[in-house]
Formats: C-alpha cells, structure tokens, sequence
C-alpha cells in the first residue's frame, strides 16, 4: 500500500549510503550531483544536509530543488570547512577522480566525524578479465568512460583502500561490497577476498 | 576636424540642459522621518537625526510578519524596483524578477526596496537640506558607509514592525548591504542572498571609482561640491564618470556583440571627434541619460561608502568571524563573465560561511553579459534563486 512520505526508491549503493548514516544529524555530501542522496537524507532522515558540487548542471539542479549546495571542488575547498563540522561527510562514486585521495580522506575525517565513501573495486572479476584476456583498460556499466576521458585517475581496489585505511589509523565502522547485480552484499571484513573478487563496488563506514 | 569637436561639445550641452529641467521635480512614493529622538550613530563618529527615507513596498505583509523581503539596490539603482520608474518612465529595475507570479512573488511576499542613505531619490543625502545651515549639505553631508546605510534600513524596518525579514536580496553594492545586514543583524534574517558582489571592495573597483569621482571634481560646474547653491550642475564630470562606470558593467564579449566596429548613422569614419562609433554614441546616451535623475555629489559618496566597504576588517581581518554562529540561510550568486565582481571575490564569501559551517548555497551562471547579468533577465539564474527560495519559505512556514 502507497502512503505519503514513503521513502522513493534510489539506486541501491546510494541506498547503502543512506542506511549508514543516523537520522536527525549534520550531512556533507562531496560531489553530490543532483542531489538524489542529499534529497533522500534531507526528506527521509530529516538531516541538515549540505552538497559540494562541481559542476553547474549540478549545483542549478540542488539549489533549484531546495537543497543547500555550493559550486565548488573537493580538491580545493573541504579545507575551509572547521573540525567535526558534520556528523557524516559522504563521499560517493568520487574518491577515484580526485587529485590527491590520502588528502581527501583526511580531511573527510576531519571535517566530519564520520566518513562514507564508495568507490568502484579495479579488482572486480570482471574488471580483471577485460584486462587480462582483452588486453584493454576496463570499460564497463559502473566504469563507462574510454582511458584517455575518464575523471577517474585514481583507481583502486577494495584490499588497496583497506590497507589505506590501516596505514592512515583509520578505523573501519563496517564495509560492504555489492555484487553486479547489486542484489548481494557481502561484509568485506568477513570475506576479503571474496568481497575482491565479486564486489563490483564497495561502502565504507570510516571513523578518524 | 574642428568643427566636429565644437559641433559635438555643443551638441552634448544642449541635452544636458534639457535635462536638467527635470532635475528638481519631486519624486513619488512613500516618506517616513527616521531617527527624529534617537540619532542614527555613523561609522565616522557623527549622530545624524532626522533621516528621511524614501521606501517602496510591493505586496502584503502577512498577519504575523514573516513574509518580509528586503531589497538593497546598487551603486546607481534606487527603490523603484518593481513598477515604472517616475523620472525615466523605463520598467523598474527587476522588474523581471520582482512582481505577481515572478520568481520574488509580490502575491507571496511583502517587498520593501528603500533608496540608501547619501542617496539622490527622496532619502536623506548630499544634495538635501542640511536643517543647521538651512543650505543643501553638500560635502558637509558625513561620509556614509555601507554600515550606515543599513543602520538606517534597519530603522525602517522597526518602523514597519517587522522583527525578522524573511529574506534580504541585492547585488552589487546591493549584496554588501545583503552581507552586512546577515553580519551585524543576523537574528533578523532568515535567508540572505548577496549576488555579484564582494565582502570588500577591490583595488581595481576603488581605482575605477576614483576615475568617476575625478571626472566629477574635475568639472568646474562641481564647485567645491557647492553647486547647488550656485545653480550649477556638473553634469559633464558626472556623464564621463557613468560613461566610465558602464565600461566596467559590460563585459568585452557583450560589446563585441552588441556593437563590434559598427558605424553611428554614417557610412564612413568621419576622420574627427564625434561619435563615429555606435559604441561611442550608446556610452554617451548613457551617461546623458544618467545625469537625468543622478545627483554628483550623491555618486561620490555612494562610490565612497563602497570603497570602504571592507566586512572582514570588523572582525579583525577575518571574514569568517563576521557569521560566526549563523542560523541565516546563505545563497551566493555569481556570473561567469562579470570582471568587476568576478566569481573569486563571491568565492570568499562562499568560504568564510564554509568556515563557520553556515548553510550556504553557491552558484556560478553561465552569462556572457559582465555585471549587468545581474539585472537582467537570465533565465537559469531566476530558477535557482526560485529554487533556493521556496526551500527556504518551505522551512519558514511561508504558505505556497
């Protein structure tokens, strides 16, 4: 049965996202988009919630909607914002196409209290049979772009962005990855190796 | 070759005396006397009482009061925002943004537009009476500061009885008012979105300032600044300032566009001084236009007060400190192609909320149309200030 103020639906690694963050708390959204995340925690989670964006088209669509979201680039302006300004900072989808992704992540840990970043695994089976048997960088649903346009210049993988975390003492409240499908989630601290192979994405839950 | 120079000299001094028949006509509107028991204390020490100031409002304000926008117009603008100007009898100047069923909703809100202190369109100013002297104040008049003249709109704004504007809108010298009154009054403002401006004047836009005051001073029907005793008016300096000033509004592209190398009304170039160019003739028509409804003495302190305009220097050097604690709902706008307020300046202001963690939205428009884009019909600029405003009204129980 249909009622008022049901959560729509979103896609499902944004859904992830979502269900890792509290209601009723502060919200930074890093490369937000259109703000279909923002939206979702603003309406279905009562947060306050703000949006960094690159690009116009993004930016116009947030604002226009209602949402509180500034034109600006990750690489250069998280450093304005104070310590433990947000409860949650979110990064999603983005981690890969920033200049620097160690500074990135500091400052996400700085800013907010906890982090969520999702990324796509390079180690996904997929992935590493198109490179193996086609000889050919990866071009896929969740990695679209050729070689020489993709934003994304710093690839990685679920066990690389794991060790990451270890070497920067950063602690991992909980990680999942999801299959092709999205249907499967695995825990990756459960099965790493398995989560490598088959998870096509990965959420992390990260405290500072 | 000099006969055109005389020819065109002549030809400028006789419309500006036509002109200047319509100088002294009384302006419409609504009145109301300001200060008159308690004076308003100014950033350069004095007390002025008995302010008077010139307001327009456009609109209902609702039972409890809540749905009050507050307008600060520019260096040049003045209160007649949203309905045809008295003297110039041109569209006000948003009317495309301001009115029933426009982006700022006349039928929703309360719109209060007052003319600025220093002012030349009904509000207290330079070329007034001073009451002491029985004479116009002229360079008597006190250097007023953008502080100053948002001390005095929130004295109208008391007047009108309203504790809390829903919104402050203005660009240019309109957005310092906007950051000013979300710095100093920020428990009055709901949502506050300062547009094309700075939180503190550039050494490019004083330098540009100080070639329009010279033009004017340099005029030698300024006198000192006592010309209205004398019955003069430095309509030149004044006309050559806002020709200069206008520059600085266009961008390269929009007058390559509207103009190029185009010819006025000849076939060939006159091998003189007149206005062969149809970039020329328009500066011109600007700036003789302008001296029409524009008081000399009023342009050198409005361009004053902005130069001053330094919002980071109260609050020693750090812009953020200004809107530390801040509950204002911020919406900066900027345009892509505007010189004289460019996207870098709105920026800062952009950071120093970041940096108070203030809940600020920020948008750069695509616009090849310099600093005027801020006036004009754009298109996806309304969209996401209406956007940005109805979030807000949404979260303020405004009613659709």
């Amino acid at each position: 049965m249909m009622i008022e103020n049901q959560p729509k639906s979103i896609r499902i690694d944004l859904q992830i996202i979502a269900d890792m963050i509290e209601p009723d708390t502060r919200v930074l959204d890093v490369g937000c988009g259109t703000g279909t995340l923002l939206d979702y925690l603003v309406h279905f989670k009562q947060v306050d919630g703000r949006g960094i964006e690159l690009s116009t088209e993004g930016v116009n669509a947030c604002v226009s909607n209602g949402l509180s979201v500034i034109q600006g680039d990750a690489n250069i302006d998280l450093k304005d914002y104070p310590d433990q300004a947000f409860d949650y900072v979110v990064l999603s989808q983005t981690l890969q196409a920033m200049n620097a992704p160690r500074e990135v992540l500091k400052q996400l840990l700085r800013i907010g209290r906890y982090a969520v970043v999702s990324f796509p695994n390079f180690a996904h089976w997929r992935v590493r049979t198109h490179l193996v048997f086609k000889g050919r960088m990866p071009v896929s649903e969740t990695l679209p772009h050729q070689w020489y346009e993709t934003p994304n210049i710093h690839f990685c993988t679920i066990k690389d962005f794991t060790v990451l975390c270890k070497e920067m003492g950063i602690a991992v409240e909980r990680s999942l990855s999801l299959d092709h499908s999205g249907s499967v989630f695995r825990r990756i601290d459960m099965t790493p190796f398995l989560s490598n192979l088959f998870g096509e994405q990965a959420v992390f839950l990260l405290k500072g | 070759m000099r006969r055109n120079e005389e020819g065109r000299t002549l030809e400028m001094t006789t419309t500006l005396n036509e002109n200047a028949a319509n100088q002294d006509t009384e302006i419409p509107g609504l009145r109301v006397q300001l200060a008159q028991d308690e004076p308003v204390r100014l950033d350069c020490g004095v007390n002025l009482k008995d302010i008077t100031v010139a307001y327009q409002t456009y609109g209902q304000l609702n039972e409890n009061k809540s749905n009050a926008v507050l307008i600060c117009h520019a260096l040049t603008g003045d209160q007649f925002v949203a309905e045809t100007h008295p003297m110039t009898g041109k569209p006000g100047w948003w009317s495309e943004l301001v009115g029933s069923g426009k982006t700022i909703d006349t039928e929703r809100y309360f719109v209060i537009c007052s003319n600025i202190l220093s002012g030349c369109m009904g509000t207290t100013g330079p070329k007034d009476i001073n009451p002491e002297t029985g004479k116009a104040w002229g360079l008597n008049f006190p250097v007023t500061t953008v502080a100053d003249m948002v001390r005095v709109q929130a004295r109208l704004i008391d007047h009108l009885g309203i504790d809390q504007l829903f919104a402050v809108l203005g660009g240019s010298m309109g957005g310092m008012q906007v950051l000013e009154w979300a710095a100093k009054y920020s428990e009055r403002v709901f949502a506050a979105v300062p547009i094309a401006t700075a939180a503190r004047h550039s050494a490019q836009n004083i330098a540009f300032h100080e070639v329009g005051r010279q033009a004017i001073m340099a005029d030698p029907d300024w006198c000192g600044g006592d010309y209205p005793s004398q019955d003069k008016h430095p309509h030149r300096g004044l006309a050559v300032a806002r020709m200069a000033a206008h520059i600085t509004y266009l961008s390269q592209s929009a007058l390559h566009r509207k103009f190029g190398r185009k010819l006025q009304e000849r076939d060939a170039i006159s091998y003189g001084f007149d206005a062969d160019f149809q970039v020329e003739s328009y500066l011109r028509h600007q700036g003789i236009t302008f001296v029409d409804r524009f008081d000399a003495n009023s342009y050198l302190y409005t361009t004053r007060a902005m130069d001053y305009f330094d919002l980071g220097g109260d609050y020693e050097g750090v812009l953020a400190n200004a809107f530390r604690g801040t509950q204002t709902r911020f919406c900066v706008f900027s345009f892509t192609s505007d010189w004289l307020f460019p996207t870098e300046g709105n920026r800062e202001i952009v950071h120093a909320l970041n940096a108070v963690a203030a809940n600020v939205s920020f948008a750069e428009i695509e616009s090849d149309k310099g600093h005027d884009a801020f006036l004009l019909k754009e298109p996806e600029f309304f969209r996401v200030l209406g956007g940005f405003l109805e979030g807000a009204a949404e979260l303020r129980g405004l009613p659709k």
